[in-house]
């Protein structure tokens, strides 16, 4: 038997509607139900809804943009952009809006915990990548977990309670310093650091390391000379979205640092960072004060979104890579 | 360079010290907050308001407080982070350029400070739209910042169904929606779920937002304009001012207990993802 | 003898962007008799197994050009309703995907989504469904247990009553026992067996010997053509294009 095209004359009749010609399942009738609203399906509807859901986020950061900016960027004007940054002097009763302490408060405090924190938080990653038996491994994150649960407040009622005498009574001054800011702080990063190394380690292709080992270096050369450099990427991701958490962490900072606006000279030097300022300010402040405390918020919304950026972009590109 | 086995020995034991210093980190916190907070934590202590700005009494309407504004968030971020986790799981086309900064945006808004949602919320819901210092501004506030969390989880759990659910349900003649609810989210519910439970546990230490749109007042919050003190502002002011130090170590550590709870009810969540294959 | 014919195929060609996976295939399939798509992998015989209940649309970037009739009625058109042809068409995967719920709500998903509610009539669809594929004397008595618990070959049999539930006249297989024990197969061809006295049935597999068992008709797909398509025991017997007897004979695929 043959394949035969026949000219049957098929291609020539008029489209006519699968339904319409069967009989119909079930004997139930599902025209009314297909289309609930006029010219669109139940399908339809649903999908706008959900994609105007999806749409909040994009709403959300514009909308969030627009206010931030609009409250602070006036002011930022007003002072002048190289006074609000640079100028020392702040003091809202005399109308001098000058960050620079605080925004070297930030910084002080963020890098002292960096300093600390990234060196214990890769290591812990690779203990629990690499060394720990799976079970301690599991268990270690697990408790990490817990300590990223703990709320800020509670960090920094901690570290008044136990982190600042301690300082006092050991290495002088009043305790609340950059070195109080940075022992909490960099608590309170580890879980970042910890994780996102973690998972950079984690990924990297087993035939790397067997390919070393097999060539006969140790489980530390192998670490050390190959998974690390090609975790590399994840890692530093990992130490700028612990920077970011850090510049941008508040209430436990404002507990333990002294909130003094001077520039630190020490690291027993109390200090207010740019975040502390907003909160412990903005309870009382009108005017042109508020408006210079949103102006400090429009700087850590840049840094902290610039960062962010940064990293997920980034990420997007090396995730491309990382598939091939 | 050689590698030394005793060299080695060394190293491994600097890495098990490390990792129990982490641990070290965590048992004293806990430990010392519960050993010098516990005692303060009666049944009183739980059902008794605030009297004498905290220096007696207990913090029942801080509590009542927290539950309130954490409902009022919830309430407004599952829903619309589920369906948004749909729309972008299901919906979306593979290279749609929506959702690419749908998702850009998420990741964006989950790394801004506590503090700049703490200024949003008071510029736009106390100010702009009027609603004041109460529950309402900070529920839509708390609702925002805990939504990309939300929606991620919810993705992923998305993500893990199995194709073949989908590919079965439509050749049985489905339509996507009926696909979607009947066969993609009830295996996704435990990702899901806990996605929510680790956003209560943010919700219930979230500080700086909330003393910026809730305000601050001790009473006991009856309607979604009245304001708030929650029990992390509470610990705030309590420790800050040197109210009752008592008062701040109990709060503190209800807190913590709390957070433990939460952390184990996810876990289990998640054990309940595995239960159900 | 009037043969009755349940599908035509006219000129279907299938893009997946640029790449052409399919050459205008042109084919009959009879009313009621086994139909078995055979070929090498990625001939094409799965890809066209899904033009005939429009399943290929689930995939990003795929162009359908040419026709396909059921019954004599175009099913690429404007205004065709995809669910009822697949509720009319139904078709039976590689692997044995059961929904995550018991067996009873497996096979009564089909009705469910197409309206029913009555209990009573549900009961008796299902049960109905599951005698039919040969899965009711084994699991009559835990209809309410998981459905993933049943071995490999009875999810098989699921899958199928799950199908049967909806009523189709159609149901279309891809490689349906390549994931299944000799047992389960054996039993799996003795069904299809006795389906195809009341449904049209066309089945894609990668095993000539089972082809060979149990159709009636072959097609054999080549890069994205059909070659030859015949009588079973004809295009095994006396195949007429080098082609197709190559790949019988076992010289490559």
């Amino acid at each position: 038997m043959e394949q035969q095209k026949e000219d049957d004359g098929y291609m020539n009749k008029k489209a006519e509607s699968i339904t319409r010609m069967i009989d119909i399942p079930y004997g139930l009738d599902h025209s009314k139900k297909r289309y609930p609203v006029r010219g669109f399906t139940r399908d339809k509807l649903v999908e706008m809804i959900l994609m105007l859901s999806a749409a909040i986020f994009i709403l959300a950061i514009i909308v969030i943009s627009i206010f931030i900016f609009a409250r602070g960027v006036p002011l930022i004007y007003k002072v002048g952009i190289s006074d609000f940054l640079l100028a020392t002097e702040w003091n809202p009763t005399k109308g001098m809006f000058g960050i620079a302490t605080m925004f070297v408060g930030t910084l002080a405090v963020t890098m002292v915990s960096l300093l600390w924190a990234v060196p214990l938080g890769v290591a812990t990653a690779i203990f629990m990548a690499e060394l720990a038996p799976a079970k301690i491994g599991r268990l270690l994150g697990r408790l990490v977990e817990l300590l990223a649960g703990i709320p800020s407040v509670v960090y920094g009622f901690f570290g008044l309670i136990v982190i600042v005498p301690f300082i006092r009574e050991n290495l002088g001054g009043s305790g609340l310093s950059v070195m109080a800011g940075a022992v909490i702080l960099g608590i309170m990063i580890l879980p970042t650091i910890i994780n996102i190394s973690r998972d950079a380690i984690v990924a990297v292709p087993l035939e790397y390391k067997e390919g070393s080992l097999a060539l006969g270096a140790t489980h530390y050369q192998s670490i050390a000379r190959v998974i690390l450099p090609a975790a590399r990427s994840g890692i530093i991701t990992a130490v700028i979205l612990g920077m970011g958490r850090a510049i941008g962490e508040t209430m436990a900072v404002v507990m333990v640092t002294g909130n003094s606006t001077i520039i630190p000279n020490s690291i027993i030097s109390p200090v207010r960072t740019m975040t502390s300022n907003i909160v412990l300010e903005m309870g009382y402040a009108s005017g042109d004060h508020q408006s210079a405390l949103f102006a400090t918020g429009v700087v850590l919304f840049i840094f902290t979104v610039i960062l962010n950026l940064i990293v997920n972009l980034s990420l997007k590109a090396g995730k491309n890579y990382a598939s091939n | 360079m050689r590698a030394t086995k005793n060299g080695d020995k060394i190293l491994t034991g600097l890495f098990w010290l490390m990792a129990l210093v982490i641990v070290g980190i965590l048992f004293s916190i806990i430990t010392y907050i519960a050993v010098r907070g516990l005692p303060g934590i009666s049944l009183d202590f739980i059902m008794q308001p605030p009297s004498r700005a905290g220096k007696e009494g207990g913090i029942s309407t801080t509590i009542v407080s927290t539950l309130y504004l954490t409902a009022v968030a919830l309430l407004l971020a599952v829903p619309l982070g589920v369906a948004a986790a749909v729309y972008l799981e299901e919906y979306s086309k593979a290279n749609s350029k929506f959702a690419w900064v749908v998702n850009l945006t998420a990741e964006t808004l989950s790394g801004v400070p506590s503090i700049i949602f703490g200024l949003f919320g008071f510029v736009f819901f106390v100010i702009f739209l009027g609603l004041g210092w109460s529950i309402i501004s900070g529920g839509l506030t708390l609702a925002i910042m805990i939504l990309p969390t939300i929606t991620r989880t919810a993705q992923e759990a998305i993500l893990s169904v199995p194709r073949e659910y989908r590919e079965n349900s439509l050749a049985l003649g489905a339509s996507k929606w009926q696909t979607v609810y009947r066969v993609v989210i009830p295996p996704a519910l435990p990702g899901i779920v806990t996605g929510i439970i680790l956003s209560i546990g943010r919700a219930i230490g979230e500080t700086a937002a909330i003393i910026l749109t809730a305000g601050s007042s001790l009473n006991m919050p009856l309607s979604l304009s009245d304001p708030a003190r929650t029990m992390s502002v509470h610990l705030y002011i309590l420790a800050m001012e040197g109210i009752s130090m008592e008062r701040a170590f109990a709060t503190a550590c209800l807190i913590i207990i709390l957070i433990i709870i939460i952390n184990y009810l996810a876990t289990l969540s998640l054990k309940g993802l595995a239960a159900t294959k | 003898m009037e043969r009755k014919i349940k599908i035509k195929s006219r000129d279907v060609s299938v893009f997946y962007k640029d790449f052409k996976a399919l050459h205008e295939i042109n084919i009959n399939i009879e009313v009621n008799k086994v139909t078995a798509l055979i070929g090498p992998s990625g001939c094409g015989k799965s890809t066209f197994l899904r033009t005939l209940n429009r399943l290929n649309e689930l995939i990003e970037d795929t162009t359908t050009q040419g026709q396909v009739y059921i019954d004599e009625h175009p099913i690429y058109n404007k205004d065709t309703d995809v669910v009822a042809l697949r509720q009319r068409v139904g078709m039976v995967f590689q692997k044995p995907s059961v929904f995550p719920m018991s067996i009873y709500e497996n096979v009564a998903y089909g009705p469910r989504i197409h309206g029913i509610k009555n209990r009573e009539q549900l009961d008796e669809i299902v049960e109905n469904s599951l005698k039919a594929a040969n899965l009711w004397a084994e699991v009559g008595n835990r209809l309410n247990s998981p459905a993933a618990r049943l071995s490999g070959g009875q999810q098989q049999r699921l899958v199928i009553a799950r199908v049967l539930a909806v009523e189709p006249q159609v149901i279309l297989m891809d490689e349906p026992a390549s994931a299944l024990d000799p047992i389960s197969t054996a039993r799996l061809e003795e069904l299809i067996g006795e389906l195809k006295k009341d449904y049209t049935i066309v089945i894609v597999t990668h095993n000539m010997q089972q082809a060979a068992r149990i159709s009636d008709y072959t097609g054999f797909f080549l890069n994205g053509e059909l070659v030859e398509f015949s009588i079973t025991d004809e295009i095994f017997v006396n195949p007429r294009d080098k082609r197709t007897e190559d790949y019988i004979t076992g010289r490559f695929g």
